[in-house]
């Protein structure tokens, strides 16, 4: 557009792959990667740094994508919730999100197993205060988190649901 | 329905048929849309909470680059809303901007940032009007109109009944409360915020695709504003990030991006940003409520007599049913000898109110909860057992005229009573430490379908073939609840094949059924019937195929999970090949179902107000903490037990009552909806609008009863909304436990608690006239 500042060119390790966009200085990080890259997984719930739901994890810690300048992230290894999934497997942490129910909406659970996934990766084995306290930063408005802590815990090895389904999963692999 | 049969899926812990595109990111919800050659929009919201709109200039605007259209009002003049009887919301205000926030005009531009700049070089000219904030002054205020075509002052909606004889009741009680409550308002905050895109294409077809629970009803709205053939206009509800009734009106940004995409050939995009979500509101109403209990002596609930003063906002929105929910709705799970309620909403100058999960029947559910702990205290009654001798019972008539099917409230009662140790522990904890209980009511659909009309309610087509795909066209929309997976798991249920095998095509009017909405906790109980009956249609035509292969009774047949067979015989096959012996029997496979609007309800105007084909019923058991230094209360558990008719899935009906729990528990403790004396909102943000994180959530324990109803689709109704109720009062009755005070307004912040247990020793004044203390508390507040 006329009169605005010219765009910056960036290189991110997105999902372990190499992407270069073209961002106005005041781009957040959120915004490079929703609709530069088109990686439209993280979401923006606030665009204040409130809700939790745009977290990513920026080399390996989760961060708010949406109060974090895109042109500040120059070279850094940035993974969605696209990039959770592994060898054609989800995550241990997304299956036990979509087996225990705690995904209702979806909305904020992008940011929600992101924030989970970082936990168990730096605690694989948390109580239920450190799961609490590792997920306060993500609001969620329809499940009382209740089942979402009882995914951490089934993702973490620490519950078994009393009833499963025991049949392989539905939906297709990522 | 559907008793005695095995079932394979009904029942089951099964995951949602989507649950792993949400779980990956792939799930595409309205603001990961992206059409070639969008415009982004954005709306002018009126500083003002009441101003007049003289003029709207502009010609600075048009000349900013990358602008490419502008709207005003007079443009799209009609007036709609989501009830027909009172429409009077516009897409961009044309004469009167009517709260901080009211809508007033729109930019459309090459992107976000070009049409955020280009809204500040619109010139409106204002004349600014006295706004009317509180709801009691709005109440006796007679010249200053905020609708000018009301018939009586700012009154929105008054609704007086009466059934039998109160004051007769009350001369036979043996203990009455008589309490002022106040409920504060609170708003939904899903966390995804409104988001619409609308293309107009060449050939004269408009699609608009919204984050919105009621397709239907912006596809009608749509149609009429923008004077296009219902027939030329499709919507579509993507995957939606919560909604909690905060999307169940037509909003002005699906207006907007429609006919700025007719104005400029393009698709056009709005998000609405966080601040304009508070403004959008439709959330729960401010309610001051005077609540008069009476018990027999025996603890029988003689009378109940309520006065409700509801703030309805700048707009009507569902605001004729709020009215009449506040009283409609309270007619069980309890017997009330008497009963008379006069409830009146008023218009003020603020955002407007609306649905919010538990419409209407909260707040007024909260008063008569606690007032009936009140006066069965007076009794030495236990709270429990002061509920249990109330009880309506099943296949019972409300004392307004509603039929009760299934109720599972006793036992719903007796798990609370057992799980939180109520006869061991109640009363018995030291002072600081109590327990509480609450009960409550809900509907599941309403019979009552917003516009008159003999259509149903409900649809549902199926496509089945050779390859063994099962195709299901469902109009309903999923906004986290499963709707989505219901019609899998029902129609894999009736025709045996594996819900995996079933594609369900949803939420949108160009493909799907009609569908009224996800409100009312209709959607499961109606859309379940629809499927039940297209399910079994296909049934009887899969079986009798199968039947003259095999040489058997078709009765004798059946299926599960995928494959079709005879019981305690060798007879076996898949439900492929059961499908293809079907086909070739009887030509191209397909099924519709329907649910089609009963005819229920009392005999007396707005009787079918609060009508449902089935109630559910919910009681919670409460135990609190309370520091008597400091104020500050926690809730160590909460025990929430829900008659949900049949859980069609275990897992998402805790899900729906510990969701439930949450956002009751969050009125009670934080949430507040507050204004500053100039009608703007003291906080619109979620870091000053607190809502519990992870931290401040009790844990809870979700229980689920089974009283299997007799209309609901394999004996279910609905999960919801009900359970919401009574987490409020159960807190409240439970703080009284503690430490003896009765808390009366919502949200219970320490500092009232604080105050109110300083003066709990001191005699209390005389209570004066409701009018009196309405004003006075509106006064204080403001």
């Amino acid at each position: 557009m006329l009169g605005r500042p010219q765009k910056i060119l960036i290189s991110l390790d997105l999902n372990g792959q190499r992407y270069e966009l073209a961002v106005e200085p005041r781009s957040t990080l959120l915004e490079a990667i929703r609709y530069a890259a088109g990686l439209t997984g993280s979401k923006q719930g606030c665009d204040k740094g409130d809700c939790g739901a745009c977290t990513v994890l920026s080399n390996g810690a989760p961060i708010l994508s949406c109060i974090s300048l895109a042109v500040e992230h120059q070279g850094d290894r940035i993974t969605t919730i696209e990039g959770l999934a592994h060898g054609g497997k989800v995550h241990p942490v997304q299956d036990a999100f979509d087996l225990c129910g705690a995904l209702q909406c979806g909305f904020c659970q992008s940011g929600m197993m992101i924030s989970a996934a970082a936990l168990l990766e730096r605690n694989p084995k948390p109580t239920r205060e450190q799961i609490k306290e590792a997920l306060s930063g993500n609001l969620c408005r329809c499940t009382g988190y209740t089942k979402i802590l009882e995914a951490v815990e089934v993702a973490s090895g620490q519950r078994q649901l009393a009833e499963l389904d025991p049949r392989p999963t539905t939906g297709s692999p990522a | 329905m559907s008793f005695g049969k095995k079932l394979n899926v009904v029942g089951r812990r099964l995951r949602k048929v989507d649950g792993l595109q949400k779980a990956t990111g792939a799930a595409v919800y309205a603001d990961d849309i992206k059409l070639p050659r969008m415009l982004h929009c954005k709306i002018l919201r009126s500083p003002h909470a009441h101003a007049r709109i003289k003029r709207i200039d502009f010609s600075r605007c048009l000349e900013h680059p990358g602008v490419v259209a502008v709207l005003e009002g007079k443009e799209i003049p009609t007036r709609y809303g989501v009830i027909p009887w009172t429409p009077d919301e516009q897409a961009l205000a044309a004469d009167k901007a009517r709260f901080v926030g009211d809508e007033v005009a729109a930019v459309a531009a090459e992107d976000e940032l070009a049409a955020e700049e280009a809204l500040e070089l619109i010139d409106v000219e204002y004349e600014v009007l006295p706004p009317l904030i509180d709801p009691a002054e709005a109440l006796r205020e007679q010249r200053i109109k905020i609708h000018e075509g009301s018939k009586q002052g700012n009154i929105s909606k008054h609704v007086e009944l009466s059934f039998g004889d109160v004051a007769a009741g009350f001369d036979r009680c043996a203990a009455i409360a008589d309490e002022t409550f106040y409920y504060e308002g609170s708003t939904h905050t899903p966390i995804e915020p409104h988001c619409a895109i609308g293309n107009y294409d060449a050939d004269g077809n408009l699609t608009v695709w919204s984050s919105t629970q009621i397709p239907h009803y912006v596809h009608r709205e749509l149609s009429r504003v923008l004077e296009l053939p219902e027939a030329r206009v499709r919507v579509i509800q993507p995957f939606l990030g919560g909604a909690f009734g905060g999307k169940s009106d037509p909003f002005s940004l699906e207006f907007v991006v429609a006919k700025l995409s007719m104005k400029t050939g393009r698709p056009v995009k709005c998000l609405f940003t966080r601040e304009e979500v508070f403004w959008a509101h439709r959330g729960r109403h401010p309610m001051k409520m005077r609540f008069k209990v009476g018990l027999s002596e025996t603890g029988r609930i003689e009378s109940v007599d309520s006065k409700i003063l509801i703030d309805g906002g700048a707009y009507s929105s569902f605001g004729l049913v709020t009215a009449y929910y506040a009283g409609q709705l309270l007619t069980g799970p309890y017997q009330f000898g008497a009963y008379h309620f006069d409830s009146t909403r008023v218009f003020t100058n603020k955002p407007p109110c609306g649905p919010k999960r538990g419409h209407g029947s909260v707040q007024p559910r909260f008063a008569f909860e606690v007032a009936l702990d009140m006066a069965a205290e007076k009794l030495g009654l236990d709270p429990i057992e002061v509920r249990r001798r109330n009880f309506i019972g099943e296949n019972v008539k409300t004392i307004n005229g509603q039929l009760i099917t299934s109720n599972g409230f006793l036992r719903c009662l007796d798990l609370v009573e057992k799980a939180s140790g109520w006869k061991e522990r109640k009363g018995k904890l030291g002072f600081g430490r109590g327990l509480g209980v609450a009960g409550s009511m809900y509907i599941s659909g309403t019979a009552y379908p917003v516009y008159p009309n003999e259509m149903p309610q409900a649809g549902i087509q199926v496509k089945l073939d050779r390859s063994g795909k099962v195709t299901i066209f469902s109009g309903a929309s999923d906004i986290g609840q499963g709707s989505n997976s219901v019609p899998a798991y029902l129609i894999a249920e009736e025709i045996g094949c594996d819900p995996r095998d079933c594609l369900v095509v949803v939420s949108d009017t160009d493909l799907t059924p009609v569908d009224l909405g996800a409100y009312s906790s209709r959607v499961t109980f109606m859309l379940g019937i629809a499927c039940v009956e297209a399910g079994r249609k296909l049934w009887a035509q899969i079986s009798a195929a199968v039947a003259e292969k095999w040489g058997v009774e078709a009765a004798r047949i059946e299926g599960s999970l995928g494959t079709i067979f005879v019981p305690e015989t060798a007879l076996s096959m898949s439900f492929k090949e059961a499908v293809r012996l079907a086909e070739a029997k009887f030509g191209t496979l397909g099924a519709t179902g329907s649910y089609r609007t009963e005819k229920l309800g009392g005999d007396y105007r707005g009787g079918t107000i609060g009508a449902s084909p089935a109630y559910s019923f919910t009681a919670h058991a409460v135990e609190v903490q309370v520091d008597p230094e400091t104020g500050i209360w926690t809730v160590e558990r909460v025990w929430a037990a829900h008659d949900c008719g049949k859980a069609l899935n275990p897992t998402l009906v805790e899900g729906q009552i510990e969701g439930s729990v949450y956002m009751g528990y969050a009125e009670a403790a934080m949430e507040e909806m507050t204004y500053l004396p100039s009608g703007l909102h003291r906080g619109p943000s979620l870091l000053d609008y607190r809502i519990p994180t992870s931290l401040d959530t009790p844990e809870l324990t979700a229980m689920i009863v089974e009283s299997g109803d007799p209309k609901g689709p394999y004996g279910a109704k609905e999960a919801g909304e009900g359970p919401l109720h009574p987490v409020i009062p159960a807190i409240s009755n439970a703080i009284h436990d503690a430490v003896g005070i009765w808390l009366t307004e919502l949200p219970f912040h320490p500092g009232k608690l604080l105050r109110l247990l300083r003066e709990k020793d001191k005699p209390r004044a005389p209570v004066p006239p409701v009018e009196e203390r309405i004003s006075a508390a509106g006064e204080s507040r403001a």
